[in-house]
């Protein structure tokens, strides 16, 4: 059974008359482990794609199974339940609490999962030092630089032991020395934790990162390549 | 689902970003409760000085005054012309069976002199009934008996005011003083029994046998004429009974034709005292309600601060749903916030009110009670306040959508 498999998703948008087709029948599989680029002119519904898989939207039609289970047809709860327990999520623009230290942006998954205060705080240490910030757990993200932001929102995306990371452009705020490190943090989560990791960008040279790569355009899946191993 | 202690902090350390804000909108909430508790104090206060008054006056109170006359035609205001008699006062004891006591009085003002202090007051010629009938004690001394009575002795009983006013530190029981300049010898000491109702001091008045007050004081038009009669009737259960025995028995005795008014009437006196009761009651109520007003105010203050705290933070509720908050999580939290304000404005609230009604006694000098009673009620309602309030901003953060919350500017 795939980790995830898409059967034909569309997604259509109406403004008013206009129907904006974001996404039109695709369907695509992609297995436990997996390390996945996407690319695509903007527009091409990149996003759209990755807001489905992360449970933050349902397709108008087709399938979507996670784990086997059909969560297109899912309520809210249900799909916050599922976000909780399945997935993490890296923003391009961080989206860490303004205000608010390292270690509690990182406890927040675990806040909503139910955890106890005392596990909550040994797990996002030990998420934190993972991610190579160990010693800024009390730093709130003004007093952070890009990179350690996206470091602490890596740190979030993976505490609850979610066996899928979606990244949203998360190199796009960073320079190309720090992306190259992010990237790095990331081909490691993959290698050591057996963490799948799907990724979205616009640059060639970080897509390179991955195996397997999938190419969009105007709401359809154009190419799905997978390299051979180096 | 996110647990509790993590809810309110997470609310506590919100409120604390915007903390001039937090405050602004807790004074809505802190006068409204504040005023609320300071306004049931001024009403429990009057409630209970007049329930005091009412139960110093005695219980089961019957009062019979003369009524109209009509002599040749022209009918005479109510109670001008007296129409009572002792005889009348003796066929009540021995006739109605719902009357545990009746005391005659005729009364007057007459100067009192002791030594070279004097003294207007009013002078009650009664019957020893009369001690029973107002549930009065002495302090001091021994009443008068019906012997007294019999003989028409020249005896009294002072009111408290009267031997503050006449003897400063003197014992007065063996005394003599004078009234209308005749001798009579203090027996008693009337216990303190403060004001009435209607605001009159009870203790500035003397007691007299009626005998001496209709033979030496004030004189009679008729033999036996008193001014009214107190009664007190057996128990509340038989006040309508005694009425209702008084006025027959008394037409009868009066030769009054069926049809024709009577010249006396029967006044209940305890029913007109818990009147004046209920109508504190009422009073209590309607500034209590008047103060929920600027409760209810706040409580609108809260709703728009929350509305606006919700729009500020769309972005942290989407990061929120993102990691996992479900309807409920995000819901708990901006409601525990609204709770938070309006509960910690009700303490404070509660605290200010106590301040302001004794603030009120002291000024004013009005009696102020804060009542367990309105403290747990001004603490409920502003629990209510914040959940009522709170409810909408936290139902509209709840639904919002996750991707467009992610988004937002
Ligand atoms: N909320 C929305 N309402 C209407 N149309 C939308 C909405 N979100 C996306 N779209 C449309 O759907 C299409 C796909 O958008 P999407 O965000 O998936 O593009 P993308 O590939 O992520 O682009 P970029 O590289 O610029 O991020 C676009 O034409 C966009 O205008
Ligand atoms: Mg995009």
């Amino acid at each position: 059974m795939a980790l995830i498999e898409t059967k034909q998703i569309s997604r259509i948008y109406s403004m008013g008359d206009v129907e904006v087709k974001a996404l039109d029948n695709v369907s695509f599989t992609i297995d436990k482990g997996e390390f996945v680029a996407i690319m695509g002119a903007s527009g091409s519904g990149k996003s759209t794609t990755m807001n489905i898989l992360g449970c933050l939207d349902s397709p108008t039609s087709g399938k979507y199974l996670l784990e086997g289970m059909d969560v297109s047809k899912m309520g809210r709860d249900e799909l916050a339940a599922i976000r909780s327990k399945k997935l993490g999520f890296v923003f391009q623009g961080f989206n860490l609490l303004p205000r608010t230290s390292a270690i509690e942006n990182v406890e927040l998954p675990m806040l909503y999962s139910g955890m106890h205060a005392r596990q909550r705080k040994n797990k996002a240490l030990e998420a934190l030092n993972l991610v190579g910030l160990a010693g800024r757990e009390h730093h709130t993200p003004s007093q952070l630089s890009g990179g350690q932001q996206q470091r602490v929102a890596i740190g979030r995306a993976l505490v609850n032991n979610a066996p899928i990371i979606l990244a949203d452009e998360p190199t796009g705020n960073l320079d190309s020395k720090t992306s190259v490190e992010i990237m790095e943090l990331f081909v490691k989560l993959n290698a050591e934790s057996n963490i799948t990791i799907i990724l979205v960008t616009h640059e060639p040279d970080i897509a390179t990162y991955s195996r397997r790569l999938m190419k969009f355009s105007d709401g359809h899946l154009i190419s799905d390549t997978t390299r051979g191993m180096q | 689902m996110i647990d509790l202690p993590s809810t309110v902090k997470i609310s506590f350390r919100a409120l604390k970003v915007n903390k001039m804000r937090s405050l602004l909108t807790m004074l809505g909430i802190i006068i409204g409760v504040g005023a609320v508790i300071a306004m049931l104090a001024v009403g429990t206060g009057a409630r209970q000085q007049i329930a005091e008054q009412i139960a110093s006056m005695g219980s089961n109170l019957l009062i019979v005054m003369p009524g109209s006359t009509t002599s040749g035609g022209v009918r005479m205001g109510s109670g001008t012309q007296p129409t009572l008699s002792m005889a009348d006062s003796e066929a009540i004891i021995r006739e109605a069976t719902s009357v545990a006591y009746a005391a005659p009085v005729l009364s007057g003002i007459a100067q009192i002199i002791y030594g070279g202090e004097n003294w207007s007051t009013g002078i009650q010629g009664t019957t020893p009934s009369m001690l029973n009938v107002r549930d009065w004690n002495l302090s001091e001394g021994r009443p008068f008996t019906m012997e007294d009575v019999r003989n028409a002795t020249k005896v009294c009983l002072l009111g408290q005011t009267v031997v503050d006013n006449l003897f400063g530190g003197i014992d007065p029981v063996g005394q003599s003083i004078r009234i209308k300049n005749i001798p009579f010898t203090v027996i008693g000491i009337l216990e303190e029994k403060g004001q009435s109702p209607n605001g009159q001091d009870q203790d500035d008045t003397i007691y007299v046998p009626v005998t001496t007050a209709q033979k030496k004081l004030f004189g009679t038009s008729f033999p036996g004429m008193i001014r009214i009669i107190m009664i007190k009737a057996k128990g509340p259960e038989y006040m309508d009974q005694a009425e209702t025995q008084l006025d027959e028995l008394l037409r009868q005795r009066h030769h009054i034709q069926p049809g024709r008014d009577s010249d006396f009437s029967v006044r209940n006196l305890t029913q007109m005292m818990q009147t004046a009761e209920q109508s504190t009651a009422v009073m209590t109520l309607l500034l209590g309600a008047i103060a929920s007003v600027s409760l209810l105010v706040g409580g609108i203050g809260i709703m728009n601060i929350m509305l606006v705290s919700v729009t500020e933070r769309t972005r942290e509720i989407g990061i929120r749903m993102a990691v996992g908050a479900n309807t409920w999580d995000i819901r708990t939290q901006f409601l525990m916030e609204a709770l938070a304000l309006s509960l910690i404005g009700g303490v404070l609230g509660i605290a200010g009110g106590m301040t302001g009604a004794q603030a009120i006694s002291a000024m004013a000098g009005w009696p102020t009670i804060v009542s367990p009673m309105s403290i747990l009620l001004a603490f409920c309602f502003s629990a209510l306040i914040g959940v009522f309030f709170g409810f909408y901003p936290a139902y509209k953060a709840s639904l919002l959508d996750p991707i467009e919350a992610l988004r937002y500017e």
